[in-house]
């Protein structure tokens, strides 16, 4: 017997539809990564691997399909498969380091 | 509504976020074992820590009418340390009988290192022997992807596991299908910054099917939210989805995944 599907038949909505219920969220964190870029022009010094990946993903918005998450989530994850010896850290910075 | 918070550090919570969590419609609570947020020296600190899980928390949410389960194991984080892991490792089966553990978790990798792995795979072994069902943390942010991908290999390759006794918990967009492939069950995380908000889970949700995922807040002493679960619930409502379909994924989802261990009962059954 297949399992039960909760999300089975999901509402199909227009795109007027996904604007009303999600422009104004999407509006103000657009403002917030503006803002960030604008308080990143005033500060001194050079990106680091963090914001250099956060630029690098910036073009993925305006390319088509509708995997755009999932796609700048692979370009900042580390690509190896191999377990490394010693952490140096507990932490995650947010983009690998090893990113070009 | 009425829903499962199927991963939450309540020992890090005030009896505040207890009261709250009820009046959203909390059924149950499952506490996984986690990192304290700092290193516990000894194993004696995670004896006292599984005496909490298994002893004083039960109490705690009962004040509010809540059903309280755990997890047990020594996390990642700490899995560096691999005399502590042993010393850890070799407390867990007598607490294993307690009446409200459900498994071993959430165990998995942090920074993917060659000892973590090595803990991992004691973790499994140790689930198997003693039947317990597998709840795995995935690593945070730019290490979940190769982690996911390590720690599903792993399972994979031991005879012993049943991939739908295992929930492999913090997915997102591109760790889900490959976890659910592979005939996993799937956490998704709502966090307020780190992991998937509300609104990217109910995406996730109805992008992948959504059989063998459940959400959960896993609130804990760093930025959480202990109701994020009926807030992703609120999402799917003003998208349209039926009262059914809400209840279906928030509470029953983690009741037929639950329903593994024959410690859980369904909390409805109980009323």
């Amino acid at each position: 017997m297949p399992d039960p599907h909760p999300l089975a038949g999901t509402p199909r909505r227009s795109r007027d539809q996904v604007a009303d219920l999600h422009f104004m969220d999407a509006r103000f964190k657009l403002l917030d990564l503006a803002a960030f870029l604008d308080r990143l022009e005033r500060a001194t010094g050079a990106d680091d691997h963090r914001v250099r990946g956060l630029r690098q993903a910036l073009p993925i918005l305006l390319e088509g399909g509708d995997d755009r998450v999932a796609k700048i989530l692979h370009l900042w994850s580390d690509p190896s498969l191999t377990p490394i010896e010693q952490a140096d850290t507990k932490s995650a910075s947010g983009v690998w380091p090893g990113l070009k | 509504m009425r829903y499962i918070e199927p991963h939450g550090h309540m020992v890090s919570r005030t009896t505040d976020d207890y009261q709250a969590m009820a009046l959203a419609g909390c059924a149950a609570i499952c506490e996984p074992a986690f990192w304290a947020g700092f290193d516990r020296k000894s194993a004696d600190g995670f004896h006292d820590y599984f005496c909490q899980l298994t002893q004083h928390e039960p109490k705690r949410a009962a004040k509010y009418g809540l059903p309280h389960y755990c997890w047990l194991c020594i996390n990642p984080k700490e899995s560096e340390d691999m005399a502590l892991a042993a010393d850890v490792l070799a407390l867990i089966p007598q607490f294993i009988g307690a009446p409200t553990v459900l498994g071993i978790g959430e165990i998995g990798l942090n920074k993917n290192t060659r000892n973590e792995m090595k803990i991992l795979e004691q973790h499994i072994e140790l689930a198997v022997k003693h039947d317990q069902l597998i709840l795995v943390h995935t690593p945070h942010l730019e290490d979940k992807r190769k982690g996911t991908r390590l720690i599903t290999d792993v399972l994979k390759a031991h005879s012993g596991v049943r991939p739908e006794r295992v929930i492999i918990d913090h997915v997102e967009e591109h760790t889900i299908a490959g976890v659910l492939d592979q005939g996993f069950w799937a956490g998704i995380t709502l966090y307020p910054e780190s992991k998937a908000t509300p609104v990217r889970a109910v995406d996730m949700l109805e992008n992948f099917a959504s059989q063998r995922v459940w959400l959960n807040s896993a609130c804990d002493w760093g930025h959480s939210d202990p109701i994020a679960v009926p807030k992703a619930a609120a999402e799917m409502r003003r998208r349209g989805h039926s009262a059914a379909a809400i209840d279906s994924l928030v509470y029953g989802n983690p009741v037929r995944f639950l329903s593994q261990s024959k410690n859980f009962k369904d909390p409805q059954a109980l009323r």
